[in-house]
């Protein structure tokens, strides 16, 4: 729901980092994002297309890898991905779990082009 | 051909180094600052009516509440006695922390003990952007259900305090508070947790104790 401000976000993080690189055009944008994000993937790409027009990430690729909840038991140690809204340990039935992934949400890496690819592609468009 | 550059950055740490620079204004003013967070309906302008009835008495308080657009809930905080600054989100989904450091630019905080920041009803969006006040508030209400810890594990993971709500209707809802409890201890265990009815009243000194122990621990802690 609040996919206009992250991308916005997202949008300043990556033009720094491009900036440092060189300042060449940004091909694409590899991004992690846990499941208990709460960040829908194609709501983020429609607002990207907004609000990277005009910059050197406009028409970037945008790579999501997205990272399954995982638990921990806190009794037997087994790892599980939940499943439903049945959290207790499928090892053991314990209910004494933990979040152990799942909740990432950040710009992992960009792919730059060299800043020379930049200037004879500038079409005014 | 081109070049990776890894980043590793997160996407929201902008809102956060202005929830730092909020932090640092309410510390130097020694202003407890408590993020009230619900769905809608769940009980916050209610929480905050009583709250502040209970302790204008002995603290200088202030509300700054967010709202979609309009100012009923700002007009029942200021009703009840605080000084309240309404920000209209004008359609966004939750308060960040932009928003909260203009209110704060309103406030006369070195005469202010508590302030309480009532953010947009909404389960999902306010969990992601703090605010930089010291403890986020969570209230459930039992007519909600059981299962919300499981449906919107983002937000119960990420707060200090949870008040369970509307306890007088437990008679008459189906609301398992042994699944409910059980779904809050994984995602955050120990949570410190208050089972009130805002209708009432019970449960809610607790709950007032917790706030003014907060605040004078705050004074004290910045002293």
């Amino acid at each position: 729901m609040h996919e206009m401000a992250v991308t916005q976000s997202m949008l300043e993080i990556v033009l720094r980092h491009a900036r440092q690189a060189g300042g060449g055009r940004v091909s694409a944008i590899h991004l992690v994002v846990g499941q208990l994000s709460s960040i829908v993937d194609d709501s983020v790409a429609f607002y990207w297309d907004f609000v990277a027009r005009g910059t050197p990430a406009e028409g970037a690729r945008l790579v999501f890898r997205r990272v399954p909840a995982r638990f921990g038991c806190q009794a037997c140690g087994h790892e599980f991905a939940p499943a439903g809204d049945s959290w207790e340990c499928p090892a053991c039935a314990s209910s004494q779990v933990r979040v152990k992934a799942g909740d990432e949400f950040f710009v992992e890496s960009i792919e730059v082009d060299s800043a020379e690819s930049l200037e004879p592609e500038s079409t005014g468009g | 051909m081109p070049q990776r550059v890894p980043v590793v950055e997160n996407i929201l740490g902008a809102n956060d180094r202005l929830a730092d620079e909020n932090r640092g204004r309410l510390d130097a003013a020694r202003v407890l600052g408590l993020n009230l967070m619900a769905s809608p309906g769940a009980g916050k302008t209610s929480l905050i009516e009583h709250t502040v009835r209970a302790l204008s008495g002995r603290l200088r308080l202030a509300v700054i509440d967010g709202d979609i657009a309009t100012s009923l809930d700002a007009d029942r905080a200021a009703a009840a006695g605080a000084t309240a600054i309404q920000i209209n989100t004008g359609g966004e989904c939750h308060l960040d922390a932009v928003m909260v450091r203009g209110a704060l630019q309103q406030l006369d905080l070195p005469n202010l003990d508590l302030l309480i920041v009532e953010n947009v009803g909404n389960l999902v969006c306010p969990a992601s952007f703090r605010l930089g006040t010291h403890h986020s508030v969570l209230i459930a209400s039992v007519p909600e259900g059981d299962d919300k810890p499981y449906k919107y594990p983002g937000m119960y993971r990420g707060v200090d305090v949870l008040l369970i709500n509307k306890i007088d209707l437990l008679p008459y809802v189906e609301f398992d508070m042994a699944r409910f409890r059980q779904g809050v201890e994984m995602l955050n265990p120990g949570v410190r947790t208050f089972a009130v009815s805002c209708r009432t009243g019970e449960g809610l000194p607790a709950w007032l104790s917790w706030v003014e122990a907060a605040v004078a621990e705050r004074r004290r802690g910045a002293a």
